[in-house]
């Protein structure tokens, strides 16, 4: 398979639709060439034999931290809104979303 | 119904647990706060933040899914769900998917009648964290991320409804179970129960199932009910005229009672789930859920079951334990009295419609267990009749003052002098000698009469077993 791995154009507006992102028709090709360049880069970890390897998404210890129930945090919404690329009062604000 | 069809729904319920802090943060979970006066690095989706995860959801979790009989998984995962939202500041939620902490289970629906409970199966229920709350204004999007991170428990159904009103009930139970387990507090006009409702129609008999509507978020059971009843008729509408169902996500109109297609239809639903590399996979080791199997309440179910062997019907049975704090009130209210079922009687007829008619909580509108048991031991004990304890009743629930204050004020203090009560027969007797001598003739009726002339005499105050059986006596030495 290395190498033969094929974004479409198709594809790149699918991802970009899901992600409220426009591009011009020469983005659009670029990012076909760019994501299949990915994605054959990563297809190279197909080549390992994993019949017998459980999925493995995490690689730390076993037993999960928790944290017990407690407020630990004090509110400071300026500093939170601080970084807002817009806000209205205590509010973030976004451009109209409809429904 | 229109007869030859039959409706199959299934339900999805996002209940909000009760958690002081948020799942994967520090943050309070305080309901009603300023906007964005809980939020943190965490729930905001900053750059470079790990999520770690509140002990106390998981073990709210385990308890909803030990009292609904699923299994419960020793090892799940959490996963990345992606849609982007800007209510969702990381671009995705941090949900269950393929691993989710429960699987399978049941709850079984209180049958009405004498007839066996009706059992609704469950897929799964999960743990994931709520999304922050957007403000719609005419030029811009306003958003509040106090209820991002929060934690939200899924129960999702199998198809097993048939109707509205089992739907509703359903809800119902499930709503009294999360109650009882103290896992959420359940309120709708809050935010903090919701559900979305799959519903599909087909030929009765048939096996397959047809293509199913999705009604979006529906914040009360009377909303539920109308929906899933509009959403029957119009489907079987669709199928009588030759039409297809479509599958579609619905929103439901309270105002005009209808369902409608969502508008943003075209937004695809391609949630691209992975396994969150920020989480560890969720151990339950076997102490813990011992830990919590131990710590289980008693409920609903099994309390109805406790009440009907103490004398209740199982209707009452069902209504006192359909809302944890009225069971809790009638159980403190009967708690000293020799009739049991008088409690219940008082609870579900006295306490309910104060409750129903001020539209305040238990806790607000009527007095305390304490002081309603000492009434009801007023009218055992003979000192107060039934009507009286009623006048005296909603005097308590206004002027919060005691049972035996608010009886001795109204002048509700039942005579049971029998010396006193013996008195005003002789009297009325006296007065009434033409009846008399009718009564010992035979005419029985005249009695009722008797007595409520001494009742009369005596400002109906007068204990009326003590009345009946003094002149029973009296009536019968002269015959």
């Amino acid at each position: 398979m290395g190498g033969s791995s094929r974004i479409t154009r198709d594809q790149v507006r699918h991802v970009a639709a899901l992600a409220r992102l426009s591009f011009t028709a020469e983005e659009e090709k670029r990012l076909e060439l760019e994501l299949s360049a990915i994605l054959s880069y990563v297809e190279k970890l197909n080549e390992l034999d994993t019949a017998s390897i459980e999925p493995t998404a995490q690689v730390g210890e076993a037993g999960t931290p928790f944290r017990d129930d407690q407020v630990t945090n004090q509110p400071d919404p300026e500093a939170m809104l601080a970084n807002a690329p817009a806000r209205e009062g205590r509010f973030f604000r976004v451009p109209r979303i409809i429904e | 119904m229109t007869a030859g069809y039959e409706a199959v729904i299934g339900l999805e319920v996002h209940a909000q647990l009760l958690t002081r802090s948020k799942l994967f943060c520090g943050c309070s979970t305080a309901f009603g706060a300023p906007a964005n006066e809980n939020v943190c690095p965490v729930c905001l989706g900053m750059p470079g933040v790990l999520p770690v995860l509140n002990r106390r959801a998981v073990e709210l979790a385990v308890r909803v899914g030990l009292a609904a009989h699923c299994e419960i998984a020793q090892h799940s995962i959490f996963a990345r769900k992606s849609y982007f939202y800007p209510d969702l500041p990381k671009g995705y939620q941090i949900s269950q998917y393929e691993l989710p902490v429960c699987r399978g289970g049941f709850i079984d629906l209180p049958a009405d009648g004498g007839e066996a409970p009706q059992r609704v199966r469950l897929v799964r229920i999960h743990l994931e964290e709520d999304a922050g709350k957007n403000i719609h204004g005419a030029e811009a999007s306003l958003v509040d991320f106090n209820r991002s991170g929060v934690p939200l428990l899924e129960i999702v159904s199998e198809p097993d409804i048939r109707s509205a009103p089992a739907a509703v009930s359903y809800l119902q139970e499930l709503r009294a179970l999360l109650l009882y387990l103290d896992a959420s507090d359940v309120r709708m006009e809050e935010g903090s129960f919701r559900c979305d409702v799959n519903v599909s129609v087909r030929r009765a008999g048939s096996e397959t199932l047809g293509v199913k509507a999705e009604i979006k978020n529906l914040n009360s059971f009377r909303f539920v009910e109308k929906a899933i009843g509009y959403e029957i008729a119009r489907q079987i509408g669709e199928l009588e005229a030759g039409r297809r169902v479509s599958q579609e996500t619905m929103l439901f109109d309270p105002e005009r009672e209808v369902t409608r297609p969502m508008r943003s239809k075209e937004l695809a639903h391609d949630y691209r789930y992975f396994p969150e590399p920020d989480l560890p996979p969720l151990e339950i080791p076997g102490p813990l859920l011992e830990e919590i199997r131990v710590a289980m309440p008693e409920l609903p179910a099994e309390r109805r079951a406790r009440y009907v062997t103490e004398g209740l019907s199982g209707y009452e049975a069902a209504v006192l334990t359909r809302d944890r704090g009225l069971a809790d009130y009638y159980e403190a209210t009967a708690s000293g009295l020799r009739n049991r079922k008088s409690a219940a009687n008082w609870v579900m007829t006295e306490v309910l419609r104060v409750v129903n008619e001020t539209g305040r909580s238990l806790a607000k509108a009527v007095p305390s267990p304490a002081e309603t048991g000492r009434l009801l031991a007023m009218v055992e004990g003979g000192t107060v009749s039934l009507n009286g304890a009623k006048n005296a009743f909603q005097a308590m629930c206004r002027t919060q003052q005691g049972a035996e204050a608010t009886v001795a004020e109204l002048g509700l203090t039942q005579v049971s002098d029998d010396a006193k009560i013996a008195e005003a027969c002789d009297r009325v007797l006296a007065a009434e000698a033409q009846r008399v001598a009718e009564y010992r003739g035979g005419r029985d009726k005249l009695f009722g009469f008797f007595v409520g002339q001494v009742m009369k005499a005596m400002g109906g105050r007068a204990n009326p077993r003590l009345v009946n059986e003094v002149l029973k006596r009296k009536l019968g030495e002269g015959a």
